[in-house]
């Protein structure tokens, strides 16, 4: 079975973002960018797919600019067999993210289609349903356990009130919450051999895919602040203050 | 302007959410809602009682109890050339059924909306709310999700709407459901209470979150916790508040033995009052408490319980 991993390269996880002075965009100059965690999470689970004798393929691809190669990289070092970039300048929303997809999809026709559930960026949770959409598959989205047995896919889903399982017909789209799995960290020697593995590096266009994007950003700001209140002395305070003050409880 | 909602429910009650949803909606125009379901009959009336509704669309059969996107969202492409808009509550459901819509009608998805600016133009937060965006939508017809947290709920009673029936197709053949396990609680609803109280990972262990169940008791609150909380272990992820988990937004947010990194700032900081219970002073999240107690939770919070039987 092939697998295939969508990973996004995205401003580090602990990076405190600021707005650019024009307030047109959030400031990725000189910050520090990783692989998007959710997207981690993808790869590992295909990587175990892998060890677990079910996948025997695992390819990572990446839309967007040149630097992308790097976070495909990483998917290679922590253990993908090669990768794909699709490479833009654009600023790919979900739409056009999953278009490209599926294109490589009707190239490589992978019988699993694993990606993270949002990017901690825009914090869209599209592209995964976009591509089930596309591709008339089905979508395990927020998966917390995968289980394949006899061409079904049996999905464990984090939803709102709790877990929902469902079994899907493949091939299927499954994306990631937090609790699929821990990503590993790549080893010295696996990054390494990561230099050695393959990149195809292609482009929207000779995909056939429009990626002009439908919203335009008419301004980035920063929220609103929240003052910072009082320290209160002790529990008998807090409860007077709630109750007298604030009038909460 | 002429809007769909898309109703949150469990075939039985239709969820608060969906009222805020409406509210969203009713700022674009005028709004029908979508309710698809199996023996879902009460929701739809519940739904044609909302003031300013126009009408109820319901669909009711059983291969679309368990709300998989699979089946609901062709129901809702049918449905889409009459509509301006098509809005859904940024649940877990309608995170998972809207954006297999947008894409069958090759639209871009506008996530979890907090401000409708004109027709085409809503605010939306990103970078797990540091930044906010606003964004103009060139799509013909707009998918939007809603952050059900920004809108105040529309009123339950005094709307009388007519319902319609839907026929047609509505297993795609694709998924099915299996079983479901949900937390089973007499709390009320961690997104739709007015007072929660969250623990992390101070709370060193699952066994020790009956001490803020207590607490909770005694407001009539909900229980929450970080993700730092939930990936140790000590709480399933359904508690979990943050970029990741649910967004609340109660009267009172009390959060016990919690740093406050950013992403569960994102979650909760929309609450009118926040109450920061840690034993590091130092802790982030006495930069957006109102009144922070820095003190040792396995102390304070027993501390609290007593305190809160005086009258």
């Amino acid at each position: 079975m092939k697998v295939l991993v969508g990973v996004k390269r995205v401003v580090d996880y602990n990076v405190k973002i600021r707005v650019n002075s024009e307030q047109t965009a959030v400031e990725t100059a000189n910050v520090k960018m990783s692989m998007n965690p959710f997207d981690e999470i993808a790869v590992e689970e295909g990587i175990r797919l892998k060890e677990a004798g079910i996948a025997d393929e695992l390819i990572a691809v990446s839309v967007g600019p040149t630097q992308s190669q790097e976070t495909i990289r990483t998917a290679l070092a922590m253990g993908a067999d090669r990768g794909i970039l699709v490479e833009t300048d654009v600023m790919t929303e979900p739409l056009a993210v999953a278009k490209c997809l599926k294109a490589l999809i009707e190239k490589e026709a992978p019988d699993l289609v694993i990606v993270g559930k949002q990017a901690i960026d825009d914090d869209a949770n599209q592209t995964g349903q976009m591509l089930a959409a596309l591709m008339g598959w089905s979508q395990g989205t927020f998966a917390s356990n995968l289980e394949l047995n006899d061409g079904t896919l049996k999905v464990t889903r984090e939803v709102d009130g709790g877990l929902q399982t469902v079994d899907l017909k493949m091939p299927a789209i499954v994306t990631t919450d937090l609790r699929l799995n821990e990503p590993r960290y790549a080893s010295l020697p696996n990054i390494m051999k990561a230099k050695k593995k393959p990149i195809d590096v292609t482009n929207p266009d000779e995909l056939g895919v429009d990626v002009s994007p439908r919203l335009t950003v008419l301004k980035v700001e920063e929220p609103p602040k929240r003052q910072a209140g009082v320290m209160v002395e002790d529990v008998a305070q807090l409860v007077d203050k709630l109750r007298n003050e604030a009038k909460v409880i | 302007m002429s809007v769909l909602v898309i109703a949150e429910h469990d075939n039985a009650e239709l969820k608060p959410a969906t009222l805020s949803t409406v509210t969203a909606g009713l700022q674009l125009g005028e709004v029908d809602i979508f309710v698809a379901g199996s023996d879902c009959g009460s929701v739809a009336e519940a739904a044609a009682r909302i003031p300013g509704v126009g009408k109820v669309l319901k669909a009711d059969a059983a291969d679309l109890k368990e709300g998989l996107a699979e089946n609901i969202a062709p129901l809702i492409v049918e449905l889409t050339s009459s509509y301006s808009h098509v809005l859904a509550a940024a649940t877990t459901d309608g995170k998972n059924i809207l954006p297999r819509v947008a894409a069958l009608i090759d639209v871009a998805q506008i996530s979890e909306i907090t401000e409708v600016v004109d027709a085409d133009t809503f605010i939306r937060p990103i970078f797990a709310g540091n930044a906010m965006a606003t964004v103009k939508s060139s799509d013909g017809i707009k998918i939007i999700t809603v952050r059900t947290t920004a809108f105040e709920a529309a009123p339950a009673e005094g709307g009388s709407a007519g319902v319609e029936d839907l026929t047609g197709t509505t297993d795609a053949g694709l998924s099915k459901f299996v079983s479901q396990e949900l937390t089973v609680s007499e709390r009320p609803e961690l997104t739709s209470a007015k007072i929660v109280i969250s623990g992390g990972r101070g709370m060193q262990s699952g066994d020790n979150f009956p001490m803020l169940e207590e607490i909770a008791d005694k407001l009539g609150a909900a229980v929450g916790a970080s993700r730092a909380a939930v990936d140790a272990g000590f709480v399933p992820n359904d508690y979990q508040v943050g970029q990741t988990g649910k967004v609340v937004a109660p009267e009172l947010y009390i959060a016990v033995g919690i740093s406050g990194a950013i992403q569960h700032l994102a979650g909760m900081k929309d609450s009118k009052v926040i109450v920061a219970i840690n034993k590091d002073e130092e802790a982030p999240i006495f930069q957006v408490a109102d009144y922070g107690l820095a003190a040792d939770l396995f102390d304070a919070v027993p501390a609290l319980s007593a305190e809160l039987d005086k009258s």
